[in-house]
């Protein structure tokens, strides 16, 4: 059975619950374990892309909504300089998201050549 | 000076299809559908399990979409095999019903971009169907709704979500005119849609980062408005790179989020972005780059620039190529049908129809619900004058477009509902109120011209308020709880609950109405040929029969009887007639008994008349029998000719159609014929019954003719026909002759 990012049962994610006041916004938010799990049933069914993806989504599932589109933005043509996008990079390592962080670094690696850079 | 052109071609240069603009092959602009000079041939060269070269292009040059597909997008395990095959070999493969889809799935994932363009372009248009079929991910198809108005009204908004749910729409997106309108938007389609069903995916498509802001929240569902192009440049241009898509596409994931990419053939032509190449190598480029950031599936086959593709020769084909692209790469198709691509209902029917027929995990990516006015798409392919269409043609083929009908009894209870959770949400979270007025007209509108005249603030401040309170579905589910839509309410919490499981993140995922996920992995296309695959299941089956117009011989006879009356009275065997003035008019057996009315909707009683009017006009006597041998109005007529002493006879069926007959002429034959029953006028009648007069002084009249019409006749009376001559066929018996009728008609 899955549970929320709260930690909340899913079972106990009820009208009932919502009457009383019992459920917050992190009750109807998504468990990183829970794409965790996903990214192994995308990888069954032949797409370790979409696997990839859930797991880079786990990890952001530990941020907040306004860190997401800061690193959204952050990756956006001409938005950062190397400098930037490597301390990026650097922070999301840091703080337990290493697939973004390479897929950061691999932008700024990539943005070099193309004029993509700040 | 100009010949004028002959007025055959004036004729056909006033037809619809002429409005449409064709362009000329011109690959230096894109405008190419299938092959261009510029294409690059196929190629993958790699080094120590690093790319190289992908499709003509050394590493160095890559721009950042080659980057992106060569570091991510290949299964390099499988790509020296897959880009051995020759391209109409892997063709084959896509078509074969022997070969499981999972096989060509193995080997397009170690195809280059410009290989499966090279492959897919030798499939031919029926080829493209067997590949549709085989190769979508999921196993039930489905479609996809437009839900917008002008206005942004919210009432509007919630009855025609509501609307589009109870028709069977699974997804429904709306969008805004007024792009802070479109927390509103988002609220009130997704409360209409909860009324209409339970699992209906909604979405919001504005910018970027308001789309991902309201998912965040459960005002939105899903998301499709992520864009990617198939040139560098006008990626860039769009201000986004393939790096800031997949982390943008995770960022919908790590929310629980489904999420679709939306691309599509035109998009660079019409931003002068082409670089030469054709739509079907660009596309191809984006269906890679979508696998290699890890979306679970692609809006294409045209979209915005739908039309664009229809221009050129072959262009249509490509779109479903594009398709088919999609589905190859393992990804859920939302197969376009969005864009009108004519202002021709034959053309823009035939760009949908295989697509319908083979099936696609949305047939539509935006069937425009609403009216053609009110959708901020622009017109849709499909629009609200089109459902019945749909309907229809879901039914010919046998075939699940997706919708069902919604019985018109309870939409008027259905909306009312709707608006009325609208008005309660709004008000319990003190975002607005509407008036009772603004409630019914809602109801009853067609579209956002009929509406009550709105504060055009209102929803702006709506907007403002759920934005600013930071409104999420839980508020209002909580609402729609507390002012007693608990359906609505157990319906929205069940939306952001499922976030909880994440198995609608899955490739192709929809709900159906019991909350079950319908996903490549619970609902696997697995057709392989003939009795295999996808079927309706009989319920599902007679919903697709089951169109609100269907007729029977028992509707038939209850409104046949609502036209009785008491003017026809049997008084004896007829016998034969000795004066040579003497003119009979037979009528068919069913006549006075189960048949009142004709196809022209005239009712028997007038026509009989109007045909007596006519023979008194040329002084002559009438009499009128009912023959009950037969139904067949030749026989009726000849029947009445020999029992008439000048041997004129008028023959007369219950549905219309009516002859003069004479006593020494084969059945088959006769004098004159109507035979065009439902364009039939009073006046025409009475010419009949003046000729037959004519005809029995021995002179020859100017023969009655039909009169012009280009109607589809047969269509729309055929059915009554086959009743009509149901109804006639248990009124005659062969046994029985011919009865003399005393008739005591409106005039007499």
């Amino acid at each position: 059975m899955s549970r929320a990012f709260s930690g909340k049962p899913a079972e106990d994610l009820t009208v009932d619950a919502l009457v009383r006041d019992e459920l917050v916004p992190d009750d109807v938010r998504i468990h990183p374990s829970t794409l965790e799990y996903q990214a192994a049933v995308a990888e069954r069914h032949g797409n370790p892309q979409l696997a990839a993806n859930f797991r880079r989504a786990a990890e952001l599932a530990m941020f907040s909504e306004t860190e997401i589109l800061a690193f959204y933005e952050a990756l956006r043509p001409r938005r950062s300089t190397m400098d930037e996008l490597l301390a990026l990079a650097g922070e999301l390592a840091a703080r337990g998201a290493p697939r973004c962080a390479a897929l950061v670094r691999e932008a700024a690696a990539a943005y070099a050549p193309r004029g993509l850079l700040r | 000076m100009m010949e004028q052109p002959v007025g055959r071609i004036r004729f056909m240069d006033q037809q619809r299809v002429n409005l449409d603009g064709f362009a000329r092959e011109d690959p230096a602009l894109g405008l190419v559908a299938l092959h261009s000079p510029a294409d690059p041939a196929p190629s993958l060269r790699v080094v120590d399990g690093v790319v190289v070269e992908l499709d003509r292009k050394a590493r160095d040059d890559f721009d950042t979409i080659d980057r992106f597909i060569a570091a991510h997008g290949l299964d390099l395990a499988v790509a020296e095999e897959a880009m051995a095959l020759g391209d109409v070999a892997a063709a084959r493969l896509f078509v074969d019903p022997a070969v499981p889809r999972a096989e060509v799935v193995r080997l397009v994932s170690g195809m280059t971009p410009a290989k499966l363009a090279r492959v897919v372009a030798v499939l031919r248009p029926a080829e493209l169907m067997m590949a549709t079929t085989k190769l979508r991910a999921r196993r039930t198809p489905s479609n996809q709704a437009h839900v917008t108005n002008l206005l942004d009204d919210p009432l509007l908004l919630a009855a025609d979500a509501a609307t589009a749910a109870a028709y069977g729409f699974r997804e429904l997106e709306t969008t805004v005119p007024v792009l802070a309108d479109a927390p509103s938007n988002a609220v009130a389609v997704t409360v209409g849609a909860a009324v209409g069903a339970a699992g209906v995916l909604v979405q919001c498509a504005v910018e970027e980062a308001m789309e991902l802001e309201m998912g965040m929240r459960g005002l939105v569902s899903y998301a499709e408005t992520v864009s990617l192009y198939g040139t560098e440049g006008v990626f860039v241009d769009g201000d986004d790179t393939p790096w800031s898509k997949a982390l943008l596409t995770s960022g919908y994931a790590s929310r629980g989020i489904k999420m679709r990419v939306s691309s599509g053939a035109g998009a660079e032509v019409l931003m002068a972005g082409a670089e030469g190449c054709s739509m079907l190598y660009l596309e191809s480029r984006c269906v890679s780059l979508a696998r290699a950031i890890g979306a679970q599936g692609v809006q294409n086959g045209g979209i915005d620039g739908a039309s664009v593709a229809a221009a050129v020769p072959r262009g249509v084909r490509e779109l479903m190529a594009e398709n088919v692209m999609v589905m190859a790469r393992n990804l859920e198709s939302c197969s376009g049908n969005d864009a009108l691509m004519s202002e021709s209902h034959v053309r823009r029917t035939s760009r949908t129809l295989p697509i319908l027929l083979a099936g696609s995990d949305y047939i539509c990516s935006g069937f425009g619900s609403i009216q053609r006015y009110d959708n901020m798409f622009g017109p849709s392919n499909w629009n609200a004058e089109d459902i019945d269409d749909w309907l229809a043609m879901q039914r010919d083929w046998g075939v699940d477009g997706g919708l069902r009908t919604a019985p018109p009894s309870s939409l008027g209870e259905l909306r009312t509902r709707a608006v009325e959770a609208v008005r309660d949400v709004y008000r319990a979270l003190g975002l607005g109120d509407f008036t009772d007025e603004q409630l019914a007209r809602a109801v009853d509108a067609a579209g956002s011209k009929d509406l009550a005249p709105t504060d055009p603030l209102a929803v702006l401040d709506a907007a403002q308020t759920i934005r600013g309170a930071g409104l999420t579905a839980l508020d209002i589910a909580r609402a729609l709880h507390d002012t007693g839509h608990d359906e609505a309410a157990s319906r929205v919490l069940a939306m952001v609950v499922a976030r909880v499981h994440g198995d609608h993140l899955q490739t192709a995922a929809i709900f159906d109405e019991d909350m079950r996920v319908l996903s490549l992995v619970t609902d696997p296309n697995e057709y392989a040929g003939p009795g295999t695959g996808y079927e309706p299941t009989p319920a599902r089956q007679a919903e697709i029969d089951g169109i609100r117009q269907e007729r029977g011989v028992e509707d038939l006879r209850v409104s046949q009887a609502s036209f009785a009356g008491d003017w026809l009275r049997p008084s004896g065997a007829a016998g034969f007639g000795a004066d040579p003035r003497e003119v009979v008019i037979g009528v068919s057996p069913g006549v006075g008994r189960s048949v009142w009315k004709t196809l022209s909707g005239m009712l028997v009683v007038d026509v009989l008349q109007e045909l007596l009017d006519g023979l008194e006009e040329e002084g002559c006597l009438a009499r009128i029998v009912r023959v009950n041998s037969t139904i067949d109005v030749g026989m009726v007529g000849l029947t009445a000719a020999r029992l008439a002493g000048s041997g004129i006879g008028i023959g007369l069926q219950g549905k219309g159609t009516a002859l003069i007959h004479r006593r020494d002429l084969p059945p088959l034959a006769n004098l004159e014929l109507y035979s065009m029953a439902p364009t039939l006028t009073p006046e025409m009648y009475r010419l009949l019954g003046a000729n037959a007069g004519r005809h029995a002084k021995g002179a020859t009249p100017v023969p009655a003719r039909n009169p012009y019409t280009d109607e589809a006749i047969e269509a729309r009376y055929h059915t009554s026909v086959i009743a009509l001559v149901a109804l006639e066929r248990d009124c005659a018996d062969p046994a029985a002759g011919p009865e003399d009728l005393t008739f005591a008609g409106r005039r007499s």
